[in-house]
C-alpha cells in the first residue's frame, strides 16, 4: 500500500485503487468521534421521518452492518447488543399498552377481545380492555419500530466511537467539566464491577444473592465503594495537574464572565421572543447575537486553561465522508416526505401491505458508505488486541538519547505477562 | 531534593499525631526506601511529599515540606504535578482516560506541553515501559503489572524529578514485579531521578535501595541510614537479612549474591543436618458441623425452598476435595484447561503462576461461582456450582483478594453475630474465633477501621465459623507487614494441624515456602508442576524463597528451619 504513495505522477491504475481501498485503523488516521455521531444523527433523523417497516427495516440494517464492519472490540463497542435489546422493549411495551389501554385509532379488524373494566364516568376517555383491532397494532407496531430505530442508530454511534473522546473535542473552557463527565461515566461500569463483586461475596458468606433483602444489603457498601473510587481518582488527578490555571488579566477575566453571562441572557431572550406571540421581531437578531457572544466568552474563558491537546483527531476526507453520508441520508429523507409521503407513512385505516419506495431506499444505501471508506479495525483477537505481551524492559536504553521505535524494548522474551 | 523540617501530621478526630518529629532529606537521585510495620504512617508521609497531605486529605500538618524547594504549603498538589509524580496502592484507582496512550498523554495535557514534545516523549516512554504493544488497548483489559507500568508511565512522561511510590509491587507477581523494579532502576542510574516507595516485600526491594528511611512505630521519628545498618536494627526484615543476622553475617548481605558469596560456611555447617522432612498428613477429616433448623420465611414455604437441601444425605469422601480434568472458558478464552488436583485434609496447597495464570479462576470453581465447562469438581462430595450457597459455606470457605468484600456489617460485632446466623453455628462461636485471632479488638470497632491484617483475620474468622473443611484464601499477604504475616502463618499452621485443608493462591514465594506441603503451578490455565513444595521451588528461580537460593543445593526453605537445626534457641 505504500508503495504507491512513493511514486511520482505516472501510477499505475492498480496502485491507484489500492491507495483509496480504507486503510487498517490505527490512533493517527481514528475518525472523530463527531464523524459517527453525524452520520448515525442522519439516519435517526431519517428514521423519525417514516413509519413504513421495510424503510425502517432497512435503516436498522445499515446501521447494523456498518457497526458489523466497522467497531472495534472496546468495551465500548459491545453496546450495541444491549441498544437492540433496548429497541425491542420499546416495541414491547407500546404494543401491551396499545392492546390493554386501547387506542383511538377506528378499526374494523378485530382480532380478539379483552374484558372490559367498567370505568366510573369521571374516567370518561380511558379504557382498559376491551376490543383489540388489527389496524390498531398495526399502528402501535410501526410507531414503536420508529422509536427502537432512532435508538438503535443512537447505539450504533455509541460502539463506533468511543464516548470519551467526543467530549473531547470540547471547547478548551469546557474540557474540565468534560473530563469530570468522562470520570462519572466510568462510574456506571464500577458499580456493576461492585455489584458483582459484592453478590460472590454473599455467596461465600451461604446467603442467597437474590431479592429485595440482597439488594438493600448490598445497596450501602457499593456506594461507600464507589464513593472511596471517587475520591480516589480525584486525588490522582489532583496530583497530576488538573485544574491547574493560568495567569489571565483581570480585564480579560471580566471580559469573558460578562460576555458569558450576557450571550446566556441573549440566548434566553431571543429564545422567549421566538416562541412569544408579539416579540417575533427581535428575537431572532438577539438569539443570534447572544450565541456570538456565549461563543466568545467560551474563547476567551479557554485562555485561563493551560491545556494542551495530545494528537486530537483530524477531520479528513474519510470523516467528511462519512458524516456527509449520515446528512445525506436525513435529506433525501426529508425531501422525500414531500414527492413519496403516502409511502413513507403506509397507511393503517383502511390497513394496506406496506410498500417500499424505491428511491428512498437507494437513498438509505448511502448510509452503508463508511463501511467501505472508514478505516478497518483489527480483526478481534489479533496480536495488536488480545496477544499475551512479553513486555519486559530489556538492555538500558537512556530515554532521552532513545530513538523512537528503535529502543531496545520489546524484543522477544520468555517471560509473558499476561 | 525532598526536606522535612519538624513535620508531624494529625488528623481530625485521631488522639495523636499519625506522624511526629519528621526531619529528613532525601538528596537528589537517590533510590529511598521507607519501610516500617503497618499502620505507622508510610503512606502519609508519601502523601506530604506531593502535597495530597493536608491539602487533599485534610488533617494538620506543623512543619514544613519542601520538594526542589517548593513549599507544599503553598504550592497545592497541581502546582507541583510537573516536580512529584506519584502512584498509589491500587493503579486502577490512578486512571483517569481509558487507553494507554491517552493515560500517558494525560498529565502532559495538564501541564501545558506543546503537542510535539508530547508525542514525542509519550513514545519514548512506551518503549522505556515496554509498553509500545499495548498503546491501544483499553486500560480495563491488562493485567496487574501490565497496569502498574501504565500507572508509573503516567507520572513519568511529565519528566518530574521526584517520583513517589506506595507498594508498587504488593499485586505483582515475582516476574512482573522484577521488571517494575528495572524500570525503577533505570530511571534512577539513567535520568537521576529521586525515588521515594514504601513498600512491604522488602525482600524484593531492599537490594535496590540507596537509603532506607525506618518508621519504626507509630508517631516515632524515623531513622535514615544505609539499607545494611537499618536492617540491622529494623523490626521489618526479609529472609535473606534474617539469616544474616542468625548467621551473624557483618555487614548483613542486602541480595541473595551478597549473602551466597558469605554462605559457604553456613552451609558447611549445615551439611550434616537433614533438611526436616515434611510431616506426613496424620491429621484426621474434619466432619461438617451439623445444620441447625433452618427458619424459613413465609416466601420460601410459599414457594417450598429450603426443605429439600436439608433432607440430603451427607456424602462420604476421602479427598477434600477432587478436581478432574476441569475445564473453564470465559467466552473464546480458555481460563483453565484440563486442570486435576486433590487436596486431601490437613494438607496445604499453593497456587503459584503469573497473574491471569487463572490461580483465581481456580478457587471460584471449588465455592461454586463458576461452572466448569468440563471435567468435574467434587469438593466434600458434592458438586459446587449445584449446591446451595448456605450447604457449601460448611464444606468450603473462600477469604478473597479483598477482604473488605466479605465483611459489610457496620462492627465487629454485627459482623460475627450475621456469621453465626449464615453459617447456622451456635451464637458466640465467631466472635471466640475473633478474639483467638484479634485478641484486642472492642466489638463496636468498624471493619474499615481495622488494618489490612485485622481485617484478613476477621474474614477468616467469618469464614471459619462454618467450620469449612476446605479453606482457600486468595492472595492473603498482599498488603501485610512481616508481623501479621507471620501471625497469619500461625494460625493458618494451626488450622492444617486440626485438619483443614487449605488452598492459598499466592505469588509470596516466602510464604508458599513457610506454609505449603504441597505447590501447583498453573500457567495459561494449564498445570505445569505439581509436587511436594521442596521439589517444586528450589528449582525455580522466579518461585524458589531466599534462604533455598542462598543454601542451594542443600534444600532449606525457611530461616526458621535453619534457625531449628543450627540449635539456636531464640
Amino acid at each position: 500500500m505504500t508503495a504507491s504513495t512513493s511514486a511520482p505522477a505516472g501510477r499505475t491504475p492498480l496502485a491507484r485503487r489500492r491507495a483509496l481501498r480504507a486503510p487498517a485503523a490505527s490512533r493517527s488516521n481514528a475518525l472523530p468521534a463527531g464523524a459517527w455521531w453525524l452520520w448515525a444523527l442522519g439516519l435517526a433523523t431519517a428514521a423519525s421521518r417514516t413509519t413504513n417497516p421495510l424503510l425502517l427495516g432497512l435503516l436498522v440494517g445499515v446501521a447494523g452492518y456498518v457497526v458489523a464492519a466497522r467497531r472495534t472490540d472496546a468495551p465500548w463497542a459491545r453496546s450495541y447488543g444491549a441498544f437492540i435489546r433496548i429497541g425491542l422493549f420499546v416495541v414491547a411495551v407500546r404494543l401491551v399498552f396499545s392492546v390493554f389501554l386501547g387506542s383511538p385509532i377506528p378499526g374494523t379488524h378485530t382480532v380478539f377481545t379483552l374484558p372490559e373494566v367498567p370505568l366510573p364516568d369521571w374516567a370518561k376517555g380511558v379504557r382498559l380492555g376491551g376490543r383489540v383491532t388489527a389496524e390498531q397494532l398495526v399502528f402501535a407496531l410501526y410507531d414503536g419500530a420508529k422509536l427502537a430505530t432512532l435508538l438503535i442508530c443512537i447505539g450504533a454511534a455509541n460502539s463506533l466511537a468511543n464516548p470519551a473522546r467526543l467530549l473531547k473535542s470540547l471547547p478548551g473552557a469546557l474540557y474540565e467539566a468534560g473530563v469530570a463527565v468522562v470520570v462519572a461515566m466510568t462510574f456506571a461500569p464500577n458499580m456493576v464491577a461492585d455489584v458483582m463483586r459484592l453478590r460472590t461475596a454473599r455467596r461465600l458468606r451461604g446467603r442467597p444473592t437474590g431479592g429485595i433483602k440482597a439488594v438493600l444489603q448490598i445497596g450501602l457498601p457499593v456506594l461507600e465503594g464507589a464513593l472511596e473510587r471517587s475520591v480516589a481518582v480525584a486525588a490522582s488527578m489532583d496530583a497530576r495537574g488538573y485544574g491547574r490555571t493560568a495567569q489571565v488579566p483581570p480585564a480579560v477575566r471580566r471580559t469573558t464572565n460578562v460576555l458569558t453571562l450576557g450571550g446566556l441572557l441573549g440566548v434566553c431572550a431571543g429564545t422567549y421572543g421566538l416562541l412569544a406571540a408579539q416579540g417575533a421581531v427581535y428575537g431572532v437578531p438577539v438569539l443570534i447575537a447572544g450565541l456570538v457572544a456565549a461563543m466568545a466568552g467560551l474563547r476567551l474563558g479557554g485562555a485561563r486553561s493551560v491545556r494542551t491537546r495530545y494528537r486530537p483527531d483530524r477531520w479528513g476526507v474519510r470523516a467528511w465522508l462519512v458524516a456527509g453520508s449520515g446528512v445525506a441520508v436525513a435529506v433525501a429523507m426529508i425531501w422525500a416526505g414531500g414527492a413519496y409521503g403516502e409511502a413513507l407513512h403506509p397507511g393503517v385505516v383502511p390497513l394496506t401491505a406496506p410498500v417500499l419506495p424505491l428511491w428512498p431506499a437507494a437513498a438509505v444505501l448511502i448510509g452503508l458508505l463508511p463501511a467501505v471508506v472508514a478505516p478497518v479495525p483489527p480483526p478481534v483477537g489479533t496480536p495488536a488486541n488480545a496477544a499475551p505481551v512479553g513486555a519486559a524492559p530489556v538492555g538500558a536504553a537512556p530515554v532521552g538519547a532513545a530513538p523512537v521505535g528503535a529502543a531496545p524494548v520489546g524484543a522477544p522474551n520468555s517471560k509473558e505477562i499476561q | 531534593m525532598i526536606r522535612f523540617e519538624q513535620v508531624s501530621v494529625r488528623y481530625e478526630g485521631a488522639e495523636r499525631p499519625t506522624l511526629s518529629g519528621v526531619d529528613l532529606t532525601v538528596p537528589e537521585g537517590e533510590l529511598v526506601l521507607l519501610v516500617g510495620p503497618s499502620g505507622v504512617g508510610k503512606s502519609t508521609l508519601l502523601g506530604a511529599v506531593s502535597g495530597l497531605v493536608p491539602h487533599f486529605t485534610g488533617g494538620t500538618l506543623s512543619g514544613r515540606v519542601t520538594v526542589d524547594g517548593r513549599d507544599t504549603r503553598t504550592h497545592k498538589p497541581r502546582e507541583l504535578a510537573d516536580l512529584v509524580g506519584t502512584v498509589g496502592q491500587d493503579p486502577l484507582s490512578h486512571f483517569v482516560t481509558d487507553t494507554v496512550e491517552d493515560e500517558l498523554a494525560y498529565g502532559m495535557e495538564s501541564l501545558g506541553l506543546a503537542p510535539d514534545v508530547m508525542r514525542r516523549r509519550v513514545e519514548e516512554t512506551l518503549d522505556l515501559l515496554g509498553l509500545a504493544e499495548l498503546r491501544d488497548r483499553p486500560i480495563a483489559t491488562l493485567s496487574g503489572g501490565q497496569q502498574q507500568r501504565v500507572a508509573i508511565g503516567s507520572v513519568l512522561t511529565p519528566h518530574p524529578k521526584v517520583l513517589v511510590l506506595d507498594e508498587p509491587t504488593s499485586a505483582l507477581d515475582p516476574a512482573a514485579a522484577e521488571d517494575v523494579l528495572a524500570v525503577l532502576q533505570r530511571l534512577v542510574h539513567d535520568l537521576g531521578t529521586t525515588v521515594l516507595m514504601a513498600e512491604h516485600r522488602l525482600e524484593r526491594v531492599v537490594q535496590y535501595a540507596d537509603r532506607v528511611v525506618l518508621l519504626p512505630s507509630p508517631g516515632a521519628a524515623p531513622v535514615m541510614g544505609a539499607p545494611a545498618d537499618i536492617m540491622a536494627v529494623s523490626p521489618v526484615r526479609p529472609p535473606v537479612v534474617a539469616l544474616g543476622r542468625l548467621a551473624g553475617w557483618e555487614p548483613l548481605p542486602l541480595s541473595v549474591r551478597d549473602a551466597r558469596r558469605r554462605a559457604a560456611d553456613l552451609r558447611e555447617r549445615l551439611a550434616s543436618v537433614q533438611p526436616p522432612a515434611p510431616e506426613p498428613l496424620t491429621a484426621p477429616p474434619l466432619a461438617p458441623v451439623a445444620p441447625s433448623p433452618v427458619r424459613r420465611g413465609v416466601l420460601d414455604r410459599l414457594l417450598g425452598r429450603g426443605a429439600r437441601t436439608a433432607a440430603e444425605p451427607e456424602p462420604a469422601a476421602d479427598a477434600t476435595a477432587r478436581v478432574e480434568r476441569l475445564g473453564v472458558r470465559r467466552g473464546r478464552v480458555e481460563a483453565l484447561r484440563r486442570v486435576t488436583l486433590t487436596v486431601a485434609p490437613g494438607e496445604t496447597v499453593a497456587l503459584m503462576g503469573r497473574n491471569g495464570a487463572g490461580k483465581s479462576t481456580l478457587l471460584a470453581t471449588l465455592v461454586g461461582m463458576v461452572e466448569p465447562t468440563s471435567g468435574t469438581v467434587l469438593v466434600g462430595g458434592r458438586t459446587p456450582h449445584r449446591t446451595q450457597p448456605r450447604e457449601m459455606v460448611r464444606r468450603v470457605g473462600l477469604v478473597p483478594q479483598e477482604p473488605r468484600d466479605l465483611l459489610y456489617a457496620d462492627s465487629v460485632a454485627a459482623e460475627c453475630a450475621a456469621a453465626d446466623s449464615d453459617a447456622g453455628a451456635a451464637p458466640g462461636s465467631c466472635r471466640a474465633l475473633v478474639s483467638e485471632l484479634l485478641p484486642d479488638v472492642p466489638d463496636d470497632t468498624h471493619p474499615r477501621d481495622l488494618s489490612e491484617g485485622q481485617r484478613l483475620a476477621l474474614a477468616l474468622a467469618v469464614v471459619l465459623t462454618a467450620r469449612p473443611p476446605l479453606l482457600l484464601l486468595d492472595e492473603p499477604t498482599r498488603g501485610l507487614d512481616y508481623a501479621a504475616k507471620a501471625r497469619l502463618v500461625t494460625v493458618l499452621g494451626g488450622l492444617a494441624a486440626r485438619g483443614h485443608a487449605i488452598v492459598l493462591a499466592t505469588h509470596d514465594v516466602e510464604l508458599a515456602a513457610e506454609l505449603a506441603h504441597r505447590v501447583v503451578i498453573l500457567a495459561d490455565g494449564e498445570v505445569v508442576a505439581d509436587g511436594e513444595t521442596r521439589q517444586v521451588v528450589v528449582s525455580s528461580p522466579a518461585f524458589a524463597p531466599q534462604t533455598s537460593k542462598i543454601l542451594a543445593p542443600q534444600k532449606w526453605l525457611t530461616v526458621a528451619q535453619v534457625r531449628a537445626a543450627l540449635g539456636d534457641p531464640s
